[in-house]
């Protein structure tokens, strides 16, 4: 059953465009992950989805409810955690989520189970000022809060920018328990390395969906074998790459500069006998970035 | 029901916990009442006075000697010179400079009338009037018991003079304060209300908060509601530390008039600022923005309202402002039911005004606030 909807959605602020024409579906119960670069159109999305602000155009549905016209049943039955944190800094950790729970007109010890495993960790500041927890405790606060009506979708706008690799890890960990739950997540990142935590992405680029699909089959249907390579002067590296009618495409990635070339094994051949300096280079599956940057040429 | 209930004491948590705005409502309204009335006094007294007596003559010691055993005037300097005189006013020495000409009591006699000059220096308005007109006043009696003096005694009864006794009503000793602190309290709900309800909603916006709030099932009258009763209930407070110990115990001002009546119209007054409040809040992003609009309107609403200067005496466009002004009306009712004790059946058609400004400050408020979501 499709849980989210969206069909041919667009947004406007003033003159520029923020999302053109959208199209996907979510699975009940799927982890769904939206992944784009900031300003892609991310968070218009989700505030769309969440009925913060309306379409220019098109349709979308959320647990089966018209984004515009059934926006209040909506608003019963999504959870939605912001970029920014938005809950009340000068409330404590035990004010903030009882607040959110009574106005779903429900309590803490009601649904406690749905959110304990998160919840344990930060109880013991439960007397703390929401303002004066660090990072990681503020995200798993949000999430609380976002958790704590029981929701039957639930929307992250970017739960994971500006938190520490460690509570990135973790978060990750509590999102799939979640999911254990029967959950349908919508998560949103500029990350591409959290894509294949996802059960299903939709990669975003200024406004456009470029594909939707598993990470696996996304990265599956990189039409072409990709090399990393590695020298002692990786920048005059990448300008040669650049420079070479063989080489298709040069990216610098980290430590490596991941490559594919335009004519199969042989322009591989002609490229390496050309070569001044000595070169590493091995056979690599490609990473969603790498997809990411394929579709993205290919549709300027 | 429920909803509003929570709302509220989430409100109630973040303010009382809030120490600079908890000490706000409780010093605000004593330390304003204290300091204003004192600040705000009009009457004036040690007038500098300047005399440039060029007759030396008894007369005009009598004269000088009138004028300042008023109590009104400090004589800075006696001098012969009129160029000198006017000196002292550039240099802001003086106030008033009395120019007592030569020959003075000499053609008063002689010619049974004579002038006296006086230079006012008209930089503070208020002073330059009423100095000048204490001092005609002064010179007037001085006159008359010239007068009096060479009428002979017989023909006392033939020349009739009216004579005015004046009698003060409502302040029989034209105490100030009894006028001021009434006024300046009306100031204190007015801010109150205004800038704390215009700065927590801004606030929700500025920190984000609202957007949490908005994916609730909280409705929208439900959250407005949520905002506008505390603070409701803040200037109900602050009022009546005002008025009931401030005042009181220190100014000893109890009013003439039904407080249930006084308390009756702040209420609704409260409605309507606190809709001011709310229509400046849709207006603005950040707190920054809803802080410099708030001030602007509360300067000139304060300002055009009749506090510190008369209505009566402004030009007919800025009366025509203080009528569209709601502080005006409160202020006017304060300083009838406290002041004189006038009853419903007097202030009615200001409490009608003040329903007509509670509807539209809401009402766009709330119109406002839907068009931008």
């Amino acid at each position: 059953m499709k849980h989210v909807t969206l069909e041919g959605i667009s947004k406007s602020y003033d003159s520029t465009k923020a999302v053109d024409e959208v199209h996907f579906n979510v699975e009940q119960g799927e982890l769904f992950g939206l992944i784009g670069p900031d300003g892609a159109g991310k968070t218009t999305l989700f505030r769309i989805l969440t009925t913060l602000i309306l379409p220019d155009a098109g349709r979308a549905f959320v647990n089966g409810h018209h984004v515009v016209k059934d926006y209040k049943k909506i608003r019963k039955e999504v959870g939605y955690m912001p970029g920014k944190f938005s809950l009340y800094q000068d409330l404590t950790v035990e004010e903030n989520l009882s607040f959110f729970a009574s106005i779903f007109n429900t309590t803490i010890r009601e649904n406690y189970e749905l959110v304990k495993d998160i919840y344990v960790q930060i109880e013991p500041f439960k007397d703390r000022r929401a303002g004066k927890l660090s990072g990681g405790m503020k995200q798993k606060l949000a999430l609380c809060c976002a958790l704590i009506h029981r929701p039957v979708v639930l929307f992250l706008d970017e739960p994971t920018t500006g938190v520490d690799a460690v509570s990135r890890r973790e978060f990750w960990e509590m999102l799939k328990s979640l999911k254990k739950q029967g959950i349908t997540i919508l998560v949103s990142t500029p990350y591409m390395d959290e894509a294949d935590l996802c059960e299903k992405i939709a990669l975003i680029q200024s406004g456009n969906i470029m594909t939707v699909d598993t990470p696996e089959r996304i990265v599956s249907d990189f039409p072409d074998p990709v090399y990393a390579v590695q020298s002692d002067n990786m920048s005059r590296l990448l300008r040669e790459l650049r420079g070479s009618d063989q080489v298709k495409s040069a990216n610098a990635f980290g430590e490596f500069h991941h490559i594919t070339f335009s004519g199969g094994t042989e322009s591989m051949d002609r490229f390496l006998k050309g070569l001044r300096e000595p070169m590493l280079i091995k056979s690599i599956s490609p990473t969603i970035e790498d997809c990411f940057i394929h579709l993205m040429a290919a549709h300027d | 029901m429920k909803t509003l209930i929570f709302l509220l004491e989430k409100e109630f948590h973040q303010i009382f916990r809030n120490a600079i705005i908890l000490r706000m409502i409780i010093l605000m309204p004593v330390i304003q009442l204290i300091v204003l009335p004192l600040a705000a006094d009009f009457e004036i007294k040690d007038i500098k006075l300047v005399v440039v007596d060029q007759d030396r003559s008894s007369y005009a010691r009598d004269l000088i000697n009138k004028i300042t055993s008023s109590g009104y005037f400090k004589l800075v300097d006696c001098i012969i010179s009129t160029e000198q005189g006017l000196e002292y006013i550039e240099s802001d020495e003086a106030d008033v400079v009395l120019e007592v000409p030569p020959r003075f009591e000499r053609d008063l006699i002689r010619e049974r009338q004579q002038e006296v000059y006086l230079y006012i220096n008209a930089i503070n308005g208020t002073k330059a009037n009423v100095g000048g007109a204490y001092l005609s006043q002064v010179i007037h009696d001085f006159n008359g018991e010239i007068r009096a003096e060479w009428r002979p005694l017989p023909s006392q009864r033939s020349s009739p003079k009216i004579e005015i006794v004046s009698n003060n009503w409502f302040n029989p000793l034209l105490n100030y304060r009894v006028f001021m602190v009434p006024g300046i309290l009306v100031l204190l709900v007015t801010m109150i209300g205004s800038f704390m309800t215009a700065l927590n909603i801004v606030k929700e916006k500025e920190v984000g908060t609202i957007e949490q709030i908005n994916v609730t099932p909280i409705k929208r009258h439900h959250f407005v509601l949520g905002k506008l009763i505390p603070f409701w209930v803040i200037g109900m407070f602050v009022f009546s530390i005002g008025l009931l110990i401030v005042a009181r115990f220190l100014y000893g001002i109890v009013p003439v008039g039904n407080l249930l009546l006084l308390y009756g119209y702040l209420a609704l007054y409260l409605v309507a600022i606190l809709g001011v409040g709310l229509l400046v809040s849709t207006y603005s992003q950040t707190q920054q923005q809803s802080m410099s609009l708030v001030f602007f309107i509360m300067m000139i609403f304060i300002l055009m309202s009749g506090l510190f200067s008369s209505l009566e005496s402004m030009p007919p466009w800025a009366q025509v402002m203080a009528r569209v002004n709601p502080v005006t009306y409160f202020i006017e009712v304060m300083r009838m039911v406290v002041m004189k004790g006038s009853e419903f059946k007097h202030i009615s058609s200001h409490f009608l005004v003040m329903i007509g400004f509670a509807l539209l400050s809401n009402f766009w408020a709330v119109f406002n606030y839907r068009k931008t979501n």
